[in-house]
């Protein structure tokens, strides 16, 4: 199926993804010609057949309730774009 | 000394003719002559390959090598390793220094294994030819206006191109096995949940199988034995017994059932290549083994399945990079929103972002119905055609690719072609089987390739075959001239 501009616009939002104009047309395009070939899905019968999201039918293990981790705040924040007083710092965001 | 296997070079340093650090230096000195043209490598660790190689050979010394001790090998840079750059061919990573180890590379340290260095890719693994990494492209050494495949094409050229002993790779939909074709090596993507994914960074998480490149089956093997095995840091890593896969590969082959899909022997595949997989089955029947064509109906819709679950997983995986905690931040951000698209947008490159906008299009609100669940019952619909497929032969042979190794450049600007040519790989993943990849013949003076799909966690049989196959065949032994 093809897309429109504003439905791409509308996902690179959900996305969090800037699309600049000049890579607009050529988003659109390339997301249409493959939601094109993934449309072949929709030619298939799969009533009935259950979703099969780990190839091993395994379900998420459960552990015990223990600490197993420990604080490694600074090793972490040494790689932080920007962190102060073990604080990741951004823009501010309330006036 | 560097045309020899990963068992061989075991041999050479258990009986002393030479030492790991001779060794590591013979394959520093040879990553300085033809990496800069070759670009397998993205980060060559001299000093830390040089101090693994002299401690290995003191443990050595002192009694205490293992399988894998004082033996050089490359990590794909997407394996976390501690206080190492670990980039995934991105600008994203460029500047991540891994603060922890994968449990794939802290398995092989512990094993004895030297690290040389950290090998190109596709852009967080998403691509089929390596021209996708903002470090360039990797060229094919056996012809270097080719592409060495991908994702995977740093290890797989540094392997072919003996600038490492062995390599790990990586799996989603191809990516060990493809790279590994087009490169005349040995490629084993093992069973989903065989091989923990702790420390990979993640693409495709129920697809993604890390997995040893090689130039041998047996070197495989020993590699696996290192690596194989349950890791509770993993949580879908699977709790049960790992074979010893060296044990098998003796067996002789009399009586094996080989299964040939049709659909993978149809138009789309280059006469070369069917020439050549044709030759390998008429060596495994000589071996004793018996052919019969199977059908796996649903092979051409892996393509549609396999590029709506991986970019549908990848959006959510991807969604990490934030510019706050790590990695890449925009200049001069005017506020939070700013900050992360267009982090995001200059940190990634295109087909990451191509398949970043896919995948949350397929999940988003009024789509996941028509685009990812329905990806997902086919994706079962797949897996049942192979067990139907196993229950009337033992392991299943097919073609690695429908081609040789394109010209760089030649789908670049094609994201779908580019797709069509994943066809033979990507069901394996969807199914979450393994598969071994063999080169068996060269077209064009490229090499091309077959896979064997075994059942799950048949590993050692695949091994068995693959070695099998080498002792009667010496297209693992062919290296491309630098």
């Amino acid at each position: 199926m093809s897309l429109d501009r504003s439905q791409v616009e509308n996902v690179a939002q959900l996305a969090r993804l800037q699309v600049t104009e000049d890579a607009m047309a050529a988003t659109v395009t390339s997301l249409s010609s493959i939601l094109d070939l993934a449309d072949q899905l929709q030619k298939i019968d799969t009533e009935g057949v259950e979703p099969l999201s780990n190839p091993l039918d395994a379900t998420a293990r459960l552990r015990p309730d223990e600490v197993t981790e420990h604080n490694q705040r600074d090793a972490y924040q040494a790689i932080a774009p920007s962190a102060a007083d073990g604080l990741y710092l951004v823009p501010k965001v309330i006036e | 000394m560097l045309d020899k296997t990963l068992t061989q070079l075991a041999a050479g340093l258990a009986r002393g003719d030479f030492s790991s650090v001779e060794l590591t230096q013979a394959y520093l000195e040879r990553i300085r002559l033809h990496n800069t043209d070759l670009n397998a490598y993205i980060t060559v660790t001299d000093d830390i390959a040089l101090a693994q190689a002299a401690t290995a050979d003191e443990h050595r010394a002192a009694g205490n090598a293992g399988p894998l001790t004082g033996l050089p090998i490359a990590h794909k840079d997407i394996f976390c390793t501690q206080g190492v750059r670990t980039s995934c061919g991105s600008r994203m990573l460029d500047n991540f220094i891994a603060p922890y180890e994968s449990t794939v590379t802290a398995r092989l340290a512990g094993a004895g294994a030297v690290m040389l260095g950290k090998t190109n890719l596709d852009e967080f693994a998403m691509g089929s030819s390596t021209e996708s990494s903002y470090y360039g492209p990797t060229r094919n050494p056996w012809n270097r206006d080719t592409v060495p495949g991908g994702s995977s094409g740093g290890s797989a050229t540094a392997v072919a191109a003996r600038l490492a002993a062995a390599a790990t790779g990586t799996d989603t939909g191809g990516s060990i096995r493809q790279p590994a074709a087009f490169t005349g090596i040995t490629g084993l993507k093992p069973t989903y949940g065989r091989v923990s994914r702790w420390g990979m960074v993640a693409y495709g998480s129920s697809l993604d199988c890390g997995g040893p490149m090689t130039q041998t089956a047996e070197d495989a093997a020993l590699m696996l034995n290192a690596v194989a095995g349950f890791d509770p840091k993993d949580s879908t890593s699977m709790d049960r017994q790992v074979d010893d896969y060296q044990a098998r590969l003796n067996e002789p082959l009399a009586g094996l059932r080989i299964g040939l899909p049709k659909e993978y022997f149809g138009d789309g595949l280059n006469e070369g290549i069917r020439s050549a997989v044709m030759a390998a089955v008429s060596e495994l029947e000589k071996l004793g083994a018996t052919v019969k064509e199977i059908s796996l109906p649903r092979t051409e819709l892996s393509i549609p399945a396999y590029y709506i679950i991986a970019p549908a997983e990848a959006s959510t995986n991807l969604s990490r990079y934030d510019g706050v905690r790590y990695g890449y931040r925009c200049k001069d951000p005017v506020d939070l929103e700013d900050l992360y698209k267009r982090s995001r947008a200059e940190g990634f490159g295109a087909e990451v972002q191509r398949r970043i906008l896919v995948g949350t299009y397929a999940l988003s609100a009024g789509y996941y119905d028509a685009y990812y669940k329905k990806a997902q019952q086919l994706r079962r619909l797949i897996r049942d055609d192979f067990q139907t497929g196993f229950q009337e032969v033992d392991v299943i042979l097919a073609p690695t690719t429908p081609s040789p190794a394109w010209t760089l450049g030649e789908k670049s600007n094609d994201p779908v072609a580019m797709y069509l040519e994943d066809i033979y790989t990507l069901s394996t993943n969807l199914a979450g089987l393994p598969a071994l990849a063999l080169p068996c013949g060269q077209v064009g003076g490229l090499p091309v390739g077959l896979q064997l799909i075994g059942n799950y966690f048949e590993e050692s049989h695949l091994l068995n075959i693959g070695h099998q196959y080498q002792q009667v065949t010496d297209w693992h032994q062919q290296a491309p001239a630098l």
